[in-house]
Order: structure tokens, then C-alpha cells, then sequence
């Protein structure tokens, strides 16, 4: 049979393409967004789509499930934290059709704020929760999960991690299966969570769960490797790929694919044939805490750090105190952090900000983030989606309360303004708050590897689509000076600061120039060169951020290679050094 | 045979991790089981990159950790010293005698290390090539990465594998000369 190298997030995509999937709905994020860029190839057999948010997502994916179509969902980890209300409440009124909603987690926050273990959602949730170890399982445990989602009537929870999503394996495809079909009637005793049917469901959730415990003792994803009865490990997702690499060979394995509810009696079995016993887990001891709260004994958290990823190397000598044998080397690399590109619009908006007095900047999620990296440095706070505008606004509340004099800014994307960033400019107005909203509108969700969104006029599946325009927003809240501006114009940008912290109206201001790594728009793309007669080596041009602009021999010095002619260094140079040729 | 380990470092935009689809098409050819990760959170924006490639008869663990890699292929030389702790230390590297300023050093925040080629050969087994010089001869710097792939491939001594089919295969028709030639001349260096 042919073999395809599929990354896990290609390989869910064409499990829930193999499993009957017709509805689905996610908000991108690392590392969980190739799912979705992989599911319009099968658009003939489904819908797939960007929603403004991760919870707008779960609740469509839902209601495709009480509708009669099997339907999925993705995230990254912290967006589970957005969908959680719906989440909680699915898992009371329970399906029509398989519903099942993918988690990825990232360990080692390679690009998330946090790396909380998503596998307590499934307990706290009261939901099953499937983990695969590699891209095969990650088609096969799909289609597991619909049949799980359907007889169990509860939506399911498919985790992953970093090293299972972006990690690459070989597979083979099945042909597609298609759900039995379903006739929607309406059923307001299942699906109304009014408190008398909420009532009535919670005795419902525990019984399917105590019947998918039951199941987990012999279904096919939980599977024991018998090798011999001196150690025994207890494993699950990319933690058995590891540990298999890292146990001698005559270790016994029980692998679970199905996670929670945990099969206790499969569990007490495997760890009565074996001398040692070890639970091997990324993250947190979520399997460890409940094997030992059922009176078993085993070995985990003392041993495996709660911290990062793990890898063979990590786990061996965490484990055997081998340490890996390194050679050092008399020279250190210095960092090399990631920076906003050349030509980035967000550079000349971060630039005039870091000229400010007094300036106090509530930032938000996405590329704009490094804004706050040196040495534009033009960032306070950043939390999560959506929390540049309100927690920007709490900030102008304590200055308020405590009597310091500072000028807020709350800072947002376009995506993250649809996300919600719409709610902080309402509650700004609302509540008088004394923070001007700053959309840095690109038009396209850039960091996580540009998706569309409500504003950029396209769809998942490419067609063109209606584009909100975020100034008729601001307008219809309330913003009656919404400042429109080039923020690779500086001298415009510094106009449009100035009159909005002027401004005697509640004022607002978009950023507005397109990424130009967005392909369908034409960029006008030049060079700029630096005069070395002219130049007088004061490095104001350093100021700027721009990985193209360097000091070479005391002198400004650009990289023709990267250098885009934004002219955002030559509009800083004191002396007019720096000219823009027109094309490249 | 034990699973080999392959890491391949380099900046965003250097065409890493394509290489490194080249080299496990070569091995999927081969018959071998391979396994692939690659770390690309925040690296479209300038960061550092690392892609890795397992083979064997099974391979488990997607990822290794320090002190495990059989070859370090290196895209830029600072990018070798920084990974350089992943290396067996009886492995080999391949490095492409290339800098490129980081921001931090751009902005004049640090300094661009001295010596980093020369350390790395005072401590493995090295193949240092100039693959951006042979890339230019060639007249386009855009096949650097495969330059170093012919390198790499005879650093690896897997003789066996047809790795001019593999590039055929993977490489558009219209680039495929110039390809082809960016391979035999990164052989070529490294067989010096």
C-alpha cells in the first residue's frame, strides 16, 4: 500500500475526511492551524471555514453535530480556554453526530504564552479524551473518536502536542466512510440547557462516562506490549514514542489512546504483572495523580519534570542520571530572536510609540508582539487574544485611581480585533475609559502563517466574501474620530497619535497597510541605499528594528538581500543618507 | 541497525526544511522508516530554525535531544555553534561557511561571534563548504540548499540511494538543471 509522510495536524485532517466529517470550524493557532489549511483539498465532501473566534468555532462545529453532520473543531491550547463555555455545556446536552473538537498543546511554548496540559478539560468537562503518538494514529484515533462522540452521546476531546502535530510520519489513507445519515427533529429536552433539563442531563454524563470507562478496558486504542514482567510503563501520546527509545527492551508497555476516563481495570491488571512500574507523561502528572488516587503504586513526577517537552535524552536522564555527552565549544552563539520582517507595516506604528512620553501600551497576541522586543521596545503588557484594549483599560482605571499621569494605548490586530478585540472597544467607550484602540490592520492573520479572516474579504474554501470594515465597527460603537492612517508614513503616524490623544470625541486609530507577504495583493517593492559620504554613523537607523539595516565599518549599511524600500530608516535619518531606488 | 539522526539549522528562509524533504524522500526510496519534525513556531520571522530526520528499521521518538545527532547539517555558521550541543560526540558536521547577522548583532546589541568554523572543527569531524560562492557561480543564490544537500549526502556515505532520482523527483522541471548542478558541486566540495 502506498505510503504518505503526513505532520499529525495533515494527517487529522484526513482523518476526519476518512471518518464523514461535513461540518468544520476553527480559529488558527501554532500548532494547531495546518489542520485546517489541509481541509479545503476535500471541499467536495465538506465545508470548512475560519470563524472569528475559537468559541464561535466550537459552537458551530456543535451546532453541525445536533444537525445531523459529523463535525470537528481545532485549537491551539489556549484557545480551549476561549471555547470552554461552550465545551462544558456540549458535554451535558451531549449529539446528534459525532462531534470532536482537537486541542494542540504546546510544550516548551515554542509560540504560546503558557504550556497548560489540556487533558484536564476532558476531566473537568467530563468528555472523552483521545491522544495519538504519531500521524497513523492520528488518522485511525479520528475516526475512534466519531464512533466514541456517537455512542457515548458527548462531543470528544482529540489532544495533541507540538511533537505530534508538526512531527512527520509515514501513513496510509483508507477510503472515505460516511456517517449514517440523520434527520434533524427538534429535541429541546437534549439540547436547551435550561436548569430543569440541565438537571435531568447531569445524571446522563456520568453514566455515559461510566460507560466509556468500561469500554476503555478492551476498546482497540488502549493496547498492552507484553515484554516480560520486570518493568511496566504507562504511557500515552508523543511519551511513548520517547519512552520506547529510552526503557530497555524487555520493558511491557500499556499505550492508551484513550485517556479519560482512564481504564483503571486494564491499569491494576498491567501493574500486577509487573516489578516497577513507571507512568511516563509530558507535562503535568495527569494520569499519575489518578493511578495513585486508585491506590497503585508507580513512579512519575518524582522522577519526569512537569517542565518542557521532553526527549529521549531529557527523559534518560531524568530517569537513569545518564547525562548526554556534549562537546564544548570555546565560542557562544549569540541570540538570534525572531523580529518584524523588513517592511513590516507594524514597524513605523512601534517606532513612533517608542518616541512617546509617558506612554503606556497594552499589547495583544500576534506578529505585532514583537513590537516590544528591543529595540522598538513599545509594549507593556501581553496576555491573550483580544486583552490589548481591556487590560489597557484597567491600566487607565489605576492611573486614574492612584493620580499617574500616563497616555494608554491598546494595542490589536485585525484578526484579533474580530477574535475579541470588539468587546474591549465597547467596554472602552462604555466605561469611559481614557485609552485610545489601536487596530493594526494588515489585512490577514498573520503570525500563525496567514489566514483570512472577517476582514480580508476571503474564505477558507477561497471564495470572496464579505469584508467588515473595522472602522464602520468603531463608528457604530461610537468612535466618532476613527483615525485612518499609513503607519509606514511617520510623519502621518506621529499626526495620528497626536490628534487622537487631542481629540475632545472618543477617538480610535487603524494602521492600515496589507503584510507583504500576502501574495494576491501587488506590493510596491523598491531598495533603499545608504549615502556613506552622507552618513555620519549616529545609528539612529538602528532604531527602527529592521533586521536589513546594520552598522558596517562605523557606517549604515543595508542588506540588498532583505531590504524591501520601506523607507521607515531613511524617514529617521537626520541627514538624509538613505534613498528609496524605485525598484528592486 | 540503530535509528540514525540527522538535525538541519539554519534561519528562517534558508530552505532548511526543504532540504530535509529531499533527503527523507531519498530515504523513504530506501525503504527505511522515517520520521520528520520541525520547529517553526515564530522562524518565518528571522529566528533560528531546526528541522530533524530519524531513519531506521522503526523509528519511535520524533525529536532527540543533546549529544544524539549523527550529523548536524548547518545552513549558517553561528547556527552550527548553536546547535552544536545536539551532536554525537563522534558525528559529523556540514557547514556552510556563510554568516548572517542576527537582529540582536544588526542593532548593535552583540557581537557576531569570531570562530565559530574553527571551533566546530577543533571539536567534530567537519565538511565546510562555501554554499552561497558555488551557489552564485552557479548564477542563482537560490540553490545554496542544495548545495549543502550534495554535501551532506556525502558526509552520510549512503551510497546506496539515488539521490539525483530523489532531486528529479522533488525538484519543478524548470529548476531541475540548475539543481543538479547545485548537487554535484556540493559533492564535489565536500569530497575535497
Amino acid at each position: 500500500m502506498d505510503k504518505h509522510l503526513l505532520s499529525g495536524n495533515e494527517a487529522i485532517a484526513r482523518g476526519a475526511y476518512e471518518a464523514g466529517v461535513r461540518v468544520c470550524s476553527a480559529y488558527p493557532g501554532t500548532p494547531s492551524t495546518e489542520i485546517f489549511e489541509n481541509l479545503p483539498q476535500y471541499k467536495d465532501a465538506l465545508y470548512c471555514e475560519w470563524a472569528p473566534n475559537e468559541k464561535v468555532a466550537v459552537e458551530v462545529a456543535y451546532g453541525a453535530a445536533i444537525g445531523g453532520a459529523r463535525s470537528l473543531c481545532a485549537m491551539k491550547h489556549v484557545g480551549l480556554n476561549v471555547a470552554a463555555d461552550p465545551l462544558f455545556t456540549a458535554a451535558y446536552n451531549g449529539v446528534n453526530r459525532g462531534f470532536v473538537i482537537v486541542t494542540a498543546d504546546d510544550p516548551s511554548m515554542h509560540s504560546s504564552q503558557n504550556e497548560q496540559d489540556n487533558r484536564y478539560y476532558a476531566r473537568s468537562a467530563k468528555v472523552a479524551l483521545i491522544e495519538p503518538s504519531d500521524s497513523q494514529e492520528c488518522i485511525d484515533f479520528m475516526k475512534e473518536a466519531y464512533r466514541i462522540s456517537e455512542r457515548f452521546d458527548m462531543p470528544v476531546l482529540f489532544r495533541t502536542t507540538t511533537n505530534i502535530s508538526h512531527s512527520k510520519s509515514l501513513c496510509t489513507f483508507s477510503e472515505r466512510e460516511e456517517a449514517e445519515p440523520f434527520v434533524y427533529e427538534r429535541n429541546q429536552r437534549k439540547f436547551n440547557c435550561a436548569p430543569a433539563n440541565a438537571y435531568r442531563n447531569h445524571p446522563k454524563v456520568e453514566a455515559n462516562l461510566k460507560a466509556l470507562e468500561e469500554y476503555g478496558e478492551t476498546c482497540p486504542i488502549n493496547k498492552v506490549e507484553y515484554r516480560g514482567g520486570k518493568i511496566g510503563v504507562i504511557t500515552a501520546s508523543i511519551s511513548y514514542q520517547i519512552a520506547k527509545d529510552v526503557f530497555p527492551e524487555d520493558t511491557s508497555f500499556l499505550k492508551l489512546g484513550l485517556t479519560y476516563p482512564l481504564p483503571m481495570g486494564l491499569i491494576r491488571e498491567f501493574a500486577s504483572k509487573v516489578e516497577t512500574l513507571y507512568v511516563i507523561e509530558e507535562l503535568e502528572g495527569f494520569m499519575e495523580d489518578q493511578i495513585k488516587a486508585a491506590g497503585i503504586p508507580c513512579i512519575g513526577k518524582e522522577k519526569v519534570s512537569r517542565l518542557y517537552e521532553l526527549n529521549p535524552e531529557r527523559l534518560r536522564e531524568m530517569l537513569f542520571g545518564v547525562k548526554p555527552q556534549v562537546k564544548a565549544l570555546p565560542v557562544k552563539a549569540v541570540p538570534r530572536p525572531p523580529v518584524l520582517c523588513p517592511g513590516c507595516p507594524h514597524r513605523g506604528f512601534f517606532y513612533t510609540m517608542s518616541k512617546g512620553k509617558n506612554f503606556v501600551i497594552g499589547g495583544d497576541i500576534g506578529c505585532y508582539t514583537l513590537g516590544g522586543a528591543a529595540p522598538l521596545g513599545a509594549m507593556d503588557t501581553c496576555v491573550c487574544m483580544g486583552g490589548g484594549f481591556s487590560v489597557a483599560m484597567g491600566l487607565s482605571k489605576a492611573f486614574a485611581a492612584t493620580g499617574q499621569q500616563k497616555k494608554v494605548f491598546g494595542v490589536v490586530g485585525d484578526s484579533t480585533f474580530f477574535h475579541s478585540g470588539m468587546t474591549g472597544a465597547a467596554e472602552i467607550l462604555y466605561n469611559k475609559g481614557a485609552v485610545i484602540p489601536v487596530v493594526l490592520d494588515n489585512h490577514i492573520t498573520g503570525m500563525t502563517g496567514h489566514q483570512d479572516n472577517p476582514g480580508s474579504g476571503y474564505t477558507l474554501q477561497g471564495e470572496i466574501a464579505a469584508a467588515i470594515k473595522i472602522e464602520d465597527v468603531l463608528h457604530a460603537f461610537g468612535y466618532e474620530n476613527v483615525i485612518i492612517v499609513d503607519p509606514q508614513d511617520l510623519t502621518a503616524m506621529q499626526k495620528a497619535v497626536d490628534d487622537a490623544l487631542a481629540s475632545e470625541v472618543p477617538a480610535a486609530i487603524i494602521c492600515r497597510r496589507p503584510c507583504l507577504l500576502i501574495k494576491r495583493i501587488p506590493h510596491d517593492i523598491g531598495l533603499c541605499e545608504v549615502d556613506r559620504e552622507k552618513c555620519i554613523g549616529c545609528k539612529k537607523c538602528l532604531k527602527v528594528g529592521c533586521p536589513a539595516v546594520m552598522i558596517r565599518d562605523g557606517k549604515s549599511s543595508i542588506d540588498p538581500g532583505q531590504c524591501v524600500g520601506c523607507t521607515v530608516c531613511a524617514q529617521v535619518c537626520p541627514v538624509g543618507a538613505i534613498t528609496r531606488k524605485e525598484s528592486k | 541497525m540503530a535509528t540514525k539522526h540527522a538535525i538541519l539549522v539554519g534561519v528562517g528562509g534558508q530552505g532548511a526544511i526543504l532540504t530535509a524533504k529531499v533527503l527523507v524522500g531519498g530515504l523513504m526510496k530506501a525503504g527505511y522508516d522515517v520520521k520528520m519534525s520541525e520547529v517553526h513556531g515564530m522562524s518565518q520571522r528571522g529566528g533560528s530554525v531546526s528541522t530533524q530526520v530519524h531513519w531506521g528499521e522503526k523509528v519511535y521518538s520524533p525529536i532527540i535531544g543533546k549529544g544524539a545527532a549523527d550529523i548536524l547539517v548547518a545552513f549558517e555558521k553561528m547556527e552550527a555553534v548553536r546547535y552544536a550541543d545536539f551532536l554525537k560526540p563522534d558525528g559529523v558536521a556540514v557547514i556552510n561557511d556563510f554568516a548572517q547577522d542576527s537582529a540582536t548583532t544588526a542593532a548593535g546589541l552583540a557581537e557576531y561571534p569570531e570562530g565559530c568554523l574553527e571551533a566546530m572543527e577543533g571539536a567534530f569531524r567537519c565538511y565546510t563548504l562555501n554554499a552561497a560562492k558555488i551557489a552564485g557561480e552557479l548564477g542563482n543564490s537560490k540553490c545554496m540548499n542544495i548545495v549543502l544537500f550534495g554535501a551532506m549526502t556525502h558526509a552520510l556515505g549512503m551510497d546506496e540511494i539515488d539521490w539525483e532520482a530523489v532531486i528529479r523527483e522533488t525538484v519543478p522541471p524548470k529548476f531541475l538543471e540548475l539543481n543538479l548542478k547545485a548537487y554535484r558541486a556540493g559533492r564535489a566540495a565536500a569530497e575535497k
